[in-house]
């Protein structure tokens, strides 16, 4: 291919906008991070805080883990996240099987009772009143069963379904396999990368929790992560502070969101991968 | 035959059984239990032993005629508005900006750090935005003293409010959004670029004719989806940034549906502006599937 001087100009350009894009991601985190690692002193000194520290502290770190309720709001979000995570999928799975044989009788109906859901729902006040009579409001279960399944990972699950191929299921079923044996043991381990996926959505889904915790839950020990950061972003006087020892609010605050995105931020490159394939499965049928 | 045949299935229904138990509860008993909208609901009666509201739609009415009616609507259709004005352009150029890279390595750099703030919560961001913009140690602010000017209280003022809503959204979204713009020009035929080449056509000129054509079906058929959800401006996203300074910007109907029934305890008429929003919006899917289907891309 030839290069010439206009097409190499061209790439050049692009290549610049993209750094802008890249940075204009990364920007903001780091600053947060930096904040959260700056010594009071450096600020009182030099005035604001800047993108590299001078020095380190990790004070802001220590208090949150020794003297707020962050800890306790961590394992309330892995629990949820796991505990939370295993139920969507089994349910998931165990409604998009049976959906995607054509044969069921009355597969359309139920068809319809997932995809209905999409289009109309009872809205916030109705299900409120459902949570509530059903007795789960100030339990761990509000924050996990009102959301089992989504209708949508429903959807995308059963279209990879109805991918594989048909002559599978009759030799299993020659061979004297019964359905639950032919889903754990055939059709699981070949769509291992979707159930993947779809399980990655709902577990960034469970730790990034916030809109059924200030519905359902009023007790504090029950609170998720998102709830507590929350809270102490809109506080301005740190609660933590003692005179001896100060760390600024900002500090504190923005520790707080270091830690509530840091799991994300590890784990995320190691799964980009399959939410890229996800996203795409999701298109192919929408 | 057919009991026989609903008895051959027996285990598809059982794997069934706990997802319909699921939906029937969490999903269609709200459904009915949006009839609170009509009754004047007490909460020691229930939904079934509630008095009937009289006349029938005086929650209705009293939402229409209320002052915030025409407030909520508005603040509603305008923050989507703005969404879907300046949330579309932003994820297809990038796409493109992507797609034209030539060194592989750099690509999927830039494409895990842009698509990595999608994954953050609202709260998160929120954190973020109050570290570059609050007033008294906000980064941008520090950068405006020292400029010599004013600070300004981003996150209080209603001027600014909506602009810092759908800015952190596009900031959130923009590489998400990309990846399914991407896949779409992976699609196209590479002759295409090739003979337009031979023709010499050069970058600019092939991505208006053939990248842009190629992806048109995409972009429209993502337009439409969004139409239908024009009254979801974004609940958590807003509930979490607003403040009652910007209330009058930034309060939509799902923000008031929230505090006006769970926080000040009026269910039914809540409920009533509840069944009004589901109402359009489902009115708004219908109608933008079947003009999805008139260009040829229904989505059911």
């Amino acid at each position: 291919m030839v290069r010439g001087i206009e097409d190499r100009l061209f790439h050049g350009i692009v290549i610049a906008i993209l750094v802008l894009c890249g940075a204009a991601a990364v920007f903001p985190l780091l600053y947060v991070l930096s904040v959260s690692l700056t010594p009071f002193s450096e600020v009182l000194k030099n005035g604001g805080f800047i993108l590299i520290p001078r020095s380190i502290t990790f004070d802001a770190y220590h208090k949150l883990l020794t003297e707020s309720n962050l800890p306790r709001a961590f394992w309330v979000t892995i629990y949820i996240t796991v505990v939370g995570t295993a139920l969507n999928l089994a349910v998931t799975v165990l409604m998009a099987y049976p959906l995607s044989r054509k044969v069921l009788p009355g597969r359309s109906l139920f068809l319809f009772l997932v995809v209905f859901t999409l289009l109309f729902g009872g809205g916030i006040i109705p299900t409120y009143l459902v949570v509530k009579s059903v007795g789960l409001l100030n339990s761990t279960w509000a924050l996990i069963l009102p959301n089992l399944v989504w209708s949508f990972n429903v959807l995308i699950m059963k279209s990879f379904f109805e991918s594989l191929p048909e002559e599978l299921f009759e030799s299993a079923r020659m061979d004297g396999a019964r359905e639950f044996r032919i889903l754990w043991q055939m059709v699981l381990p070949l769509s291992l990368p979707v159930t993947m996926t779809i399980g990655l959505f709902y577990a960034v889904g469970h730790w990034n929790e916030f809109f059924q915790a200030i519905m359902y839950v009023t007790d504090r020990s029950l609170f998720p992560l998102q709830v507590i950061v929350r809270e102490l972003l809109v506080q301005t006087q740190a609660p933590l502070e003692n005179v001896e020892n100060m760390t600024p609010t900002e500090t504190l605050q923005m520790a707080s969101v270091v830690m509530a995105s840091l799991p994300i931020i590890i784990v995320y490159p190691f799964l980009q991968k399959h939410f890229t394939k996800g996203m795409l499965l999701g298109s192919i049928k929408g | 035959m057919l009991a026989r045949r609903i008895w051959l299935y027996r285990a598809f229904y059982l794997m069934l059984l706990p997802g319909v138990l699921y939906y029937i509860v969490f999903k269609y008993v709200p459904m009915y239990g949006v009839v609170i909208a009509f009754k004047n609901f007490n909460i020691n009666d229930g939904i079934l032993g509630s008095p009937w509201a009289d006349p029938w739609n005086k929650h209705f009415l009293q939402f229409f005629q209320s002052p915030y009616f025409g407030q909520l609507l508005t603040n509603t259709f305008l923050i989507s508005l703005y969404k879907l004005a300046f949330g579309v352009v932003p994820p297809i150029a990038m796409a493109l900006l992507l797609n034209e890279c030539r060194i592989k390595w750099f690509k999927s750099l830039i494409q895990t750090l842009t698509y990595m703030p999608h994954f953050l919560s609202w709260v998160i961001i929120y954190g973020i935005l109050l570290a570059l913009l609050s007033q008294n140690s906000g980064l941008v602010n520090y950068w405006i003293k020292d400029a010599g000017g004013d600070t300004v209280a981003f996150l209080t003022s209603t001027s600014y409010f909506r602009s810092i809503l759908v800015g952190s959204e596009i900031w959130q979204n923009l590489g998400w959004g990309a990846i399914i713009y991407l896949a779409a020009m992976a699609g196209i035929d590479p002759t295409l670029y090739e003979a337009s080449r031979v023709d010499g056509a050069n970058r600019l000129r092939m991505i208006w004719h053939i990248t842009l054509p190629g992806i048109r079906n995409v972009i429209v058929m993502l337009l439409i989806l969004r139409l239908g959800h024009m009254l979801d401006a974004g609940f958590e996203q807003i509930y979490i940034m607003y403040n009652i300074q910007v209330y009058p910007v930034a309060d939509i109907i799902d923000t008031w549906v929230f505090r006006t029934g769970l926080q000040q305890l009026n269910f039914s008429l809540a409920a009533a502006v509840g069944l009004f929003k589901a109402g359009i919006g489902l009115i708004l899917v219908l109608a933008s599937n079947r003009i999805a289907k008139r260009w040829g891309e229904g989505i059911w």
